[in-house]
């Protein structure tokens, strides 16, 4: 397989598998209906179902920290039109977390619906579910509420030192030291880092720090519910989680999960920011309390203000080579601002190191450590890339300066030290998501290949160090290289059903949660490569926690391998027993042992599934390797369906792992700096990935440069800015700038293919990993035509000048 | 008040507020096809033909398409019928949680009939205010050069038979 257009290059390396449908750009099952507008949304859902639905708003405080000395709320009650107004005296006070994780939780509980206290500028204050939203709008107006304010933490740095304002003097449950504004700790040592970066020939220490950023899905966080024809309370959400969404509201609310529907209609982006449980709480207790349909639709606004953010970070990064560039000591010291609530800060600040560190196996002695504290600020939680991102920003920007000191070329110092297939890390083990990590080892890496492509395909030999200048603009080139993972090792779980038609079709129900990325799809051609149909014979239904089993949702990098493992499962065991049936009809022996054997994902793809020695599936049909006869399965599926020991040919199949083989990449940028206006241009950025078998390499083309977009965006225009009380003061599309169609640069996306022998049919995750690059890139290109190292994102014309005026000085 | 709007060439007269925008009108009488996101004309979410121009429906008046014609989505073309352009959507991965692309859509349209051999530059400058945050453009923008490959070929070829 070899693809080479403008802007995509897609090859293979190693002995992959011939298949039928995956490895093919199938268009999206949804496809049609998304490009004609069909009312698929979670709002538009609302709309044509329930027109007289009630409308929901939320009362944010104005003020970074204090309490709630008194809250009226007669004057908006009596509003015509207005149903329920929910404060924190008429509401479950169950503590919980609105991150939408795993069991049991990794992140604090400092959440109620609502509390006496508020803790930044966008908590939630009050509610109202009226007739209209104008209504709505007015009524929160009329609320009346009497602050006390306090002081407010303002700046992570601040955020530990003695006597500094307590956030959650309460003391969460699962809070590391709130006492400290500490929400999580964590303190992972392998060796002993600073003696041997005492005794490096050569050591670089460096502090990097990000900034707050926002997912801007296209559709806001958008819920609604209602109680059906037989009392259940049903929840419509725009989310990534439905089970975790289920299992909050749950517990919060007191429902019986058997009296508790949590669906997933066609969502409008994630990007993480809908891993959170913002809203579905809210709609679930109007229903409760009024008896009728009640919807929530976040502004763009409210989305910027109140919901979710990446979590800035400052890291300080030491590394410790010899003379020749090897690596001895990687220390890496995280200070994660989680905002006013501890929303993944745990497991996001994990990320910084697990998912950046092991890529430099060489180093034997490392550390990582670090603090996510409270802050009164914006609250972060999971953002494509989870901390990943940040730590990357430190890690491979050091690196290039270490790169500068040794006087060697950053992509050979990286060659030297990075992991390679059969290699492990013993940080893989050390530090998993918030807790021991899972052992693992390399099976797959086309990493050298991506670096080769990728050097070639910007210029890099031509260009590196060169500053070829065109009067006050000069060029340079940077790059940086990356891995991910592939759903979080022994704790994600998911499951998928397969059931077969009378007419050889199949019906698949998954907890996979397509939350626009085409997992739909890609499941569906995974399942029908087993099933030796094409994808069209597949019908999917994803993510309703009554009618599809379970799945931990659309997060981690986890679709694609843990998902896509459970239907590959499920698919081996309905086309067994096809195969049990059609030996009947064919009068054939097969063993039941082969039929009933536990399917597997994990496969040396030299071998052959025993089973295949018997029969195989073929269009339709299932072929005898011995006999060379043929019967359709339709007339399998008649068979089993009326006339010979009748049953149905379905298999509901689970998948966990013991790995997440990482997915690798390469990114490399040429820019133009301005030196007059400290503007960058991108001229050309190159993003070189290895995801295993690109199941559909349409649509990870598509993953890659989505993410690309959104991590140049990320280091160079997105940005929160804050007055002077912790207020972000520009909430809108028009001033919290995201690439546009122009904005984006040339972009080449360089795909190598492998065969990743725990994946299922091959495959590794590609969701997440293009969004790391932006910021190390960018930034080691500005280096590259200037000299000049910033470690502060974004950068911007105003940073980038100052750095050069700081130099000219 | 009564507005009398054509709206994807079927004439409908709606009662309206003064103040209310087409985006509202148009979702109220079940043209769920145009959807809202940033309601403050920064995003393109929105975007409809009126009169064949693309405008942001969110910033729209619903009064001032009194006597017009409003073309959504899904007067370009439906599923059953996809128009050229929207088959191409589909055809080059250009669309992923595809929440911006009945406006972006809208915006290709509006180009596309006026020009049908535009640069990568003009497909940019044309869909320029239709954010997306899924899919990086590129695909987008190959889908409208595909199709107006395409639609040069029907021309050419109605052409002929002429």
């Amino acid at each position: 397989m070899s693809v080479q257009k403008k802007g995509f290059t897609h090859v293979s390396e190693g002995p992959n598998p011939t298949t039928l449908v995956v490895g093919k750009s199938v268009t999206k099952v949804d496809g049609y209906a998304l490009v004609t507008g069909a009312p698929m949304y979670t709002d538009d859902i609302a709309a044509r179902d329930f027109p007289k639905r009630l409308h929901g708003k939320i009362l944010t405080s104005p003020i970074a920290s204090g309490a709630i000395v008194a809250i009226d709320t007669d004057a908006a009650e009596a509003l015509p039109g207005v149903r329920l107004v929910l404060t924190w005296k008429n509401t479950p006070r169950t503590y919980y977390t609105t991150a939408g994780q795993g069991w049991p939780e990794p992140s604090p509980y400092d959440n109620q619906m609502f509390t006496e206290r508020v803790r930044f500028v966008g908590d939630r204050v009050a509610a109202v579910f009226a007739d209209t939203k104008e209504i709505a709008e007015q009524a929160l107006k009329l609320i009346k509420v009497t602050f006390k304010e306090e002081p407010a933490v303002l700046n992570a740095d601040d955020a530990m030192k003695p006597g500094a304002p307590l956030v959650h003097p309460e003391n969460p449950k699962g809070a590391y030291d709130a006492v400290h504004n500490v929400a999580a700790h964590v303190d992972v040592n392998v060796g002993d880092v600073d003696k041997a970066l005492a005794e490096s020939d050569v050591s670089i220490s460096e502090t990097f720090e990000t900034h707050y950023a926002q997912h801007t899905p296209m559709e806001t966080h958008t819920a609604f519910a209602y109680t059906d024809d037989l009392g259940k309370l049903v929840i419509v959400s725009s989310t990534q989680v439905p089970w975790h969404s289920r299992r909050i509201v749950s517990r919060v609310l007191g429902i019986p999960m058997s009296k508790l529907r949590v669906m997933k209609p066609r969502i409008g982006g994630g990007f993480g920011t809908k891993q959170e449980i913002l809203i579905d709480d809210l709609v679930a207790y109007g229903v409760i309390k009024t008896g009728l349909p009640c919807e929530i639709e976040l502004t763009r606004r409210e989305e910027f203000i109140s919901s979710r953010t990446r979590h800035p970070m400052k890291i300080d990064m030491s590394i410790g080579s010899d003379s020749e560039g090897n690596f001895k000591a990687l220390k890496m010291y995280v200070l994660s601002n989680t905002g006013a609530y501890g929303s993944h800060s745990l497991t996001v600040m994990s990320n910084t190191g697990s998912k950046t560190l092991p890529l430099y196996n060489k180093a034997m002695n490392v550390r990582f450590f670090g603090d996510a504290v409270y802050t009164n600020l914006p609250v972060p939680g999971a953002y494509r890339g989870y901390g990943a991102t940040q730590g990357y920003a430190a890690l491979e920007t050091t690196i290039d300066d270490l790169a500068a000191k040794l006087n060697m070329d950053p992509i050979e110092l990286r060659k030297k030290n990075m992991i390679r297939v059969g290699e492990g890390s013993p940080i893989f083990e050390a530090l998993g998501e918030g807790r021991q990590g899972v052992a693992q080892t390399i099976k797959s890496s086309s990493l050298p290949t991506l670096l080769d492509l990728g050097a070639e395909a910007i210029g890099w030999k031509e260009k590196r160090g060169k500053r070829l200048r065109t009067g006050h603009k000069v060029r340079g080139v940077g790059m940086s290289m990356h891995m991910q993972g592939s759903g979080i090792p022994l704790i994600d779980m998911a499951s998928a059903s397969i059931k077969l038609n009378e007419d050889g079709t199949y019906f698949l129900t998954m907890g996979a949660t397509d939350i626009g990325t085409g997992s739909d799809t890609i499941l569906s051609q995974m399942a029908a490569e087993v099933l030796g149909v094409g994808a069209d014979k597949i019908s999917a239904l994803s993510s309703d926690t009554d009618l599809t089993p379970f799945d931990v949702g659309a997060y981690a990098s986890s679709t694609t391998f843990v998902s896509g493992g459970a239907v590959v499962k499920a698919a081996k065991a309905v086309r067994n027993q096809i195969f049990a049936v059609a030996a009947e009809i064919l009068g054939e022996e097969l063993s039941q042992d082969l039929v009933m054997a536990e399917p597997k994902v994990e496969w040396d793809n030299t071998q052959q599934d025993p089973i295949l020695s018997f029969y195989r599936m073929e269009d339709g049909n299932v072929v005898s390797v011995r006999s060379g006869k043929k019967v359709s399965v339709s007339d399998v599926a008649y068979r089993a369906f009326y006339e010979v020991n009748q049953h149905q040919i379905a298999a509901t199949q689970s998948f966990v792992s013991p790995y997440s083989p990482p997915p690798f990449a390469a990114h490399f940028v040429e820019i133009e700096l301005d030196e007059l206006t400290g503007k960058i241009r991108i001229l050309k950025y190159v993003a070189a990935v290895d995801c295993g078998v690109s199941i559909n390499p349409n649509l990870v083309r598509g993953q890659i440069l989505g993410a690309v977009a959104n991590g140049i965006g990320f280091a160079l225009t997105e940005e929160y800015h804050f007055g002077s009380h912790g207020n972000m003061t520009n909430p809108s599309l028009f001033d919290y700038k995201i690439l546009s169609r122009r904005d984006m640069p040339p972009t080449e996306v360089i795909v190598v293919d492998n065969y990743e022998p725990t994946g299922p049919l091959g495959a590794k995750s590609v969701a997440e990993i293009g969004i790391n690059g932006a910021i190390p890139a960018i930034g080691n290109a500005i280096f590259d035509a200037t000299g000049i190292r910033l470690h502060k994102s974004p950068y911007t014309p105003e940073r980038v000048l100052s750095a050069l005026r700081a130099k000219r000085v | 008040m009564i507005t009398k709007i054509v709206i994807n060439n079927v004439e409908r007269a709606f009662e309206i507020e003064p103040d209310e925008v087409l985006l509202d009108v148009l979702r109220r009488e079940g043209y769920l096809e145009v959807k809202g996101s940033c309601h403050t004309g920064d995003c393109g979410a929105c975007t409809i033909l009126l009169d064949g121009r693309p405008v942001a429906s969110c910033l729209t008046l619903a009064a001032k398409a009194d006597g017009h014609a409003v073309t959504t989505v899904r007067g370009i073309g439906d599923q059953a019928h996809p128009s050229v352009l929207q088959e191409a959507f589909v055809k080059n991965g250009a669309v992923q949680c595809g929440y911006c692309i009945p406006g972006a859509i809208a915006s290709a349209k509006a180009l596309l009939d006026e020009n049908l051999n535009p640069t990568e530059e003009d497909i940019r400058l044309a869909m320029d205010s239709n954010y997306c945050r899924c899919t990086g453009y590129e695909q987008q923008v190959e889908a409208v050069l595909d199709a107006a490959e395409k639609l040069r070929e029907a021309a050419k070829d109605e052409e002929t038979k002429k």
